[in-house]
This record gives structure tokens, sequence and C-alpha cells, in this order.
């Protein structure tokens, strides 16, 4: 080979080492860039008032977005009853029982609605939940949340049963176990971390969802009145006060969306956490 | 610490058993009541590939019968369809007769089937529960509430493993070694007081000083329990087994004795394997 071509070898070869390398710490700094520029912006506005009171009305400062939190709180409480048993038990269709065509099917179908545009959920939501009863309210906003969080839990389900070894299924059957209670008794608790971590996931992705929520849950500048009733969440809140034409509104918005950014974080490093355990005492 | 001085001695079921086996040994070849499993004309298929064809054996009770032969012959195959465990695999398919001391194996209820039939795996498999759940598995599922913490520890006993682990009965069981978890799996089959161990390659994935420790196991268990293992190790087949079968190709070539099979075969494909020409 001649030394020419060796050469255009190693620039080429350092090249694109390089290339991906700034990909890869670009990835990394949008994340600090975005998290620095919350903490710059709203950290100024974050206080125990802001965690503890309500909105101030238009014109006065200070104030809090207490039922904003608590509200995505109760918000995603709902999406959880209502969306991780179905995507629980679903996903446990697909990995245990299912067939080989009616999997396919249900996997796709799954993937589909996992696209689907969240505003579109909103809409079915809304003509599912609030169109018949004629007013906004909490529930309707756990359903569009709720539906969000289904194909997410069923595809981590699914996976992570499928890398439970079929072994232990069979050393239960072994012992006169039926296919119910093997899955029950040894395949579930064999995957719970990291089912569990799914399910923590898909919520942690829904919480920042706003779209679905504007014409579902709508937007409460009071302590909701019960489930049948409008309730504040933090997206919507940073989308009102964002676009509000008042500076203190501005940086309570980035102040929320610091406290959102955290509630996020903390749910995956929480399962980073729990994963990691449950890992140590296996490989031990 | 009364439960443990108890359980060093062995039950009154044991004694017992001990001294039926013991009274018959004298006249032991007699055919009356010799036979556990009894099985004719056995053909296996997956899908439409046959795996096993026009098996006749019989497995003696109490004794230890050795299933050998080159892998993919159907060994393993086979012992499965013992305790119906080939039905967990889809699209496979049963013609022949097996008999259970005298009753047909799919006239039992599969659940009752697998308790009286226990079996033990190539790789470990303890569940990721403690030890002491591991063993009280069994007994759970059948709906047994009486004594656990005795059968618990009478069963790791009888695996010889209840030195090893009495203090840690609570740690996760994948603590254990390797052969440690093969010897907590064969308490867990054990619990449940089965009539026959089938065991598929249960030291393939073990050290030698732990396989023997499981072929002297297998040795004391024969009091109580009929045993059929499958075994790619013809010295183990040659040492711990009574009667040994040698399959090739699905089919049952030759079956006999231990010391007469890998004496004087009667088969020449036999003595091809068993002298290690193939396989």
């Amino acid at each position: 080979m001649s030394q020419a071509r060796l050469i255009w070898r190693r620039v080429l070869n350092a090249l694109m080492l390089t290339l991906t390398g700034v990909a890869a710490f670009g990835v990394v700094s949008i994340l600090f860039l975005i998290l620095g520029y919350l903490i710059w912006n709203g950290g100024r506005s974050l206080n125990w008032d802001f965690l503890t009171h309500l909105p101030k009305p238009v014109g006065e400062s200070g104030g809090g977005m207490a039922n904003a939190i608590v509200g995505s709180l109760k918000l995603l409480f709902l999406a959880a009853v209502l969306g991780l048993p179905v995507g629980l038990l679903a996903g446990v269709y697909l990995a245990e029982f299912g067939g080989k065509v009616f999997t396919f099917v249900i996997r796709y179908t799954t993937d589909l609605l996992n696209g689907v545009p969240s505003i579109v959920i909103g809409i079915f939501a809304y003509s599912l939940a609030v169109l018949p009863v004629k007013h906004f309210s909490a529930f309707a906003g756990g359903v569009a949340l709720g539906i969000m969080v289904i194909p997410i839990t069923v595809r981590s389900t699914e996976e992570f049963l499928r890398a439970v070894p079929g072994t232990l299924r069979e050393g239960a059957m072994a012992l006169g176990a039926s296919q119910w209670r093997t899955i029950a008794t040894v395949v579930l608790p064999a995957a719970s971390g990291g089912i569990i971590t799914g399910m923590l996931l898909s919520l942690a992705r829904v919480a920042g969802e706003t779209a679905p929520l504007l014409f579902t849950a709508f937007s409460n500048r009071y302590w909701s009145q019960g489930w049948a009733q409008p309730i504040a969440s933090l997206p919507v809140m940073i989308y009102t006060y964002a676009i509000a034409p008042y500076d203190d509104w501005h940086r309570q918005a980035w102040a929320a969306g610091l406290i959102l950014l955290g509630l996020v974080l903390l749910a995956n490093v929480g399962c980073r956490l729990v994963l990691s355990r449950k890992g140590m005492t296996r490989s031990v | 610490m009364a439960s443990a001085s108890q359980g060093n001695s062995p039950t009154a079921g044991q004694i017992a058993r001990q001294i039926t086996v013991s009274e018959k040994t004298p006249a032991a070849s007699e055919k009356e009541t010799s036979v556990r499993f009894e099985i004719s004309d056995l053909n296996f298929y997956y899908g439409s590939k046959q795996a096993v064809f026009g098996l006749n054996l019989k497995i003696p009770k109490n004794k230890v019968t050795a299933l050998i032969g080159p892998s993919g012959c159907g060994k393993s195959t086979f012992l499965r369809t013992l305790n119906r465990m080939n039905e967990t695999i889809r699209n496979t398919r049963v013609v022949g007769k097996i008999l259970l001391d005298g009753q047909d194996i799919l006239q039992i209820d599969v659940v009752k089937l697998r308790r009286r039939v226990g079996m033990v795996f190539q790789r470990p498999n303890p569940f990721p529960k403690s030890i002491y759940d591991n063993v009280a598995y069994g007994l759970r599922i059948n709906g047994y509430s009486g004594r656990l913490n005795d059968l618990v520890e009478h069963s790791l006993k009888r695996a010889a493993l209840w030195d090893e682990v009495k203090d840690a009965l609570h740690k996760s069981a994948f603590a254990l070694s390797g052969g440690q978890q093969q010897r907590l799996c064969i308490a867990r089959a054990l619990a449940v007081d089965p009539e026959v161990l089938l065991m598929d390659e249960p030291c393939s994935a073990l050290d030698p000083v732990t396989t023997a420790k499981i072929e002297e196991l297998m040795f004391q268990l024969k009091d109580s329990c009929t045993m059929a293992i499958v075994t790619h190790n013809m010295q183990q087949a040659a040492r711990a087994s009574d009667f040994t079968a040698f399959m090739l190709d699905g089919k049952l070539i030759e079956h006999n004795e231990t010391s007469q099979l890998f004496t004087t075969p009667q088969d020449p494909r036999t003595e091809a394997y068993i002298t290690g020409r193939f396989g």
C-alpha cells in the first residue's frame, strides 16, 4: 500500500473520531446548558413561597405554584392508576402468552400508539372525558396522560420479562406451578426492578406533557376542588406564564421549569439506583 | 433447637422406607413392583420433525437409570416427556404410552404428576428468592401449610446442603456457588417428596469435586427415589447408575444393567460410542 494512502486513512480515522466525539460532547452539553439556564433564570424566583403559595393575582409580585406542583403529582397519580396496570398486563401478555401473529400486531400497534402526537391523544381524551360532561377535569387530564403511559410501559415490561431466563420458568413449572403462577411468583419478581424502572420512566416522560392537558385538565389558579374539576399542572403553568407579558411571571415560569426538570431527573437517577442495587445482588 | 435435633435423626417414614428397601434387597431382582415408569412405543415430534422413534423402556424403582448418547439424540426430549415438560413448548406432539406405577401419565393431573416426578436442570436455576423460599416454593404452590421450617430443613439435609447454609437461610440463593445452587435445586425438587427425580445433565456446569458430591447424593437418594439422569459423561454413567440406556438418532439402541452395557455391549454402535469412536 502506498504511503499516501496510509496517511489518508489515518487522517480520516482521526477526523471521524473527532466528529463523533464532538457530537457526543454536544449531547451532554445541551442538557447542562438547559439546566444552567433554568437555574440562572428560575433560581431567583425559587423560594419557599414558590413551593407553598398559590399564584398571586395579575399585577402583584411574589406568590407561588403550590397548586400546580400538587396538581401535577395528582395527574401523574391518575395516569399511573389508569395506565400502568393496562401496560403491565399487556406487556406480560406479549412476553409470556401471545402467539406469533397476534403478538406482532399488538407490538406494532403499541409502537404506533407511542408515536401518536400528544396533542392528538389530548383531542381523544377531550372527546372521551370532557365533551360528555361539558367541563374540564383532572380526570380527563389523567386519562390523556394514562393513555400515553401505556405504550412505554408495555414495551419496557415486555423487554424485561424476555430477559428473564427460560430455565426459571421451567424450574417453577417442573414443581407443578401453573403458567400464571409461574409468572406471578417467579418471572415478575425476577424482572421487578426493570419493570418498576420502566414505569417510573414512563411517568417521568409524561410529567412534562403540556399539549394534552391544555384542553383536558385545563388549568386552575386556585386549589382544585376535586377530580371532576379543572386542575393546575406545572407544564400548563409554564406555558401560561411564559407567554404572559410580565417579567415576574417569566421568572416564575423558569422556576416551574426547574422544578419539573428536577422531578424528572430525580425519577431517572432513582431508577438507576434501584436497578444497580438489584444488579449487585444478582451478580454476587 | 428441638427441630434441629429431630431433623438430624431420620424420620419415621425414612426408617420405614429403609427397612422395606433392605428387606427387599435380597430379592431385589424380583419383578413384582420394581418398575416405576413403563414406556411403550413412544414417538415425539417437534412440529413435523420427529425426535424420538418408537421407544420402549422400563425404568426400575429406586434405581438410577442413565441415558447416554451423542448430542441431539433425543435424550433430553425423552426425559422431558416423563413429567410432560414438553407440553410447555408449542407445537409438539407425543404418541405412545407412558405408565407411572401402572397409570397413564396423561390421565394424571399435570400438577400432581410434576409433584410426583421432580426435575433438576442442566444449569442451576434457583429463583431470585432466599434459600428458604426456594425450597419452600414447591410446598407453597401445592398449598402445603404445615411445618414449612421442618420440611425445608429436611430437604436441605437430603440434598447435603444444610450444613453449608443453615445460618444463611434468608440470604439470596444467588449468593451460593454453582454447585451449591445445583444442590439447592435438588433440595427444591425433593421438598415435595417426589417418587422420581429426572436430572438433565445436572453436573455439566459443575467442577469435578462438586460433581462427586452430587453423585454421592444420588447414591443416598436411591433409598427413597427413582432417578433418571441424562449425561454426556460416560464415567458418570458408569459410576453412578444401575442401568444405562444408549440412544442414537432418537432411537433406543440398547438398554441394560450398567455393568453389562459398559463391559459387554450387544450392539456395535453402543460399543463404538462408549469406546469414544464418535459422539
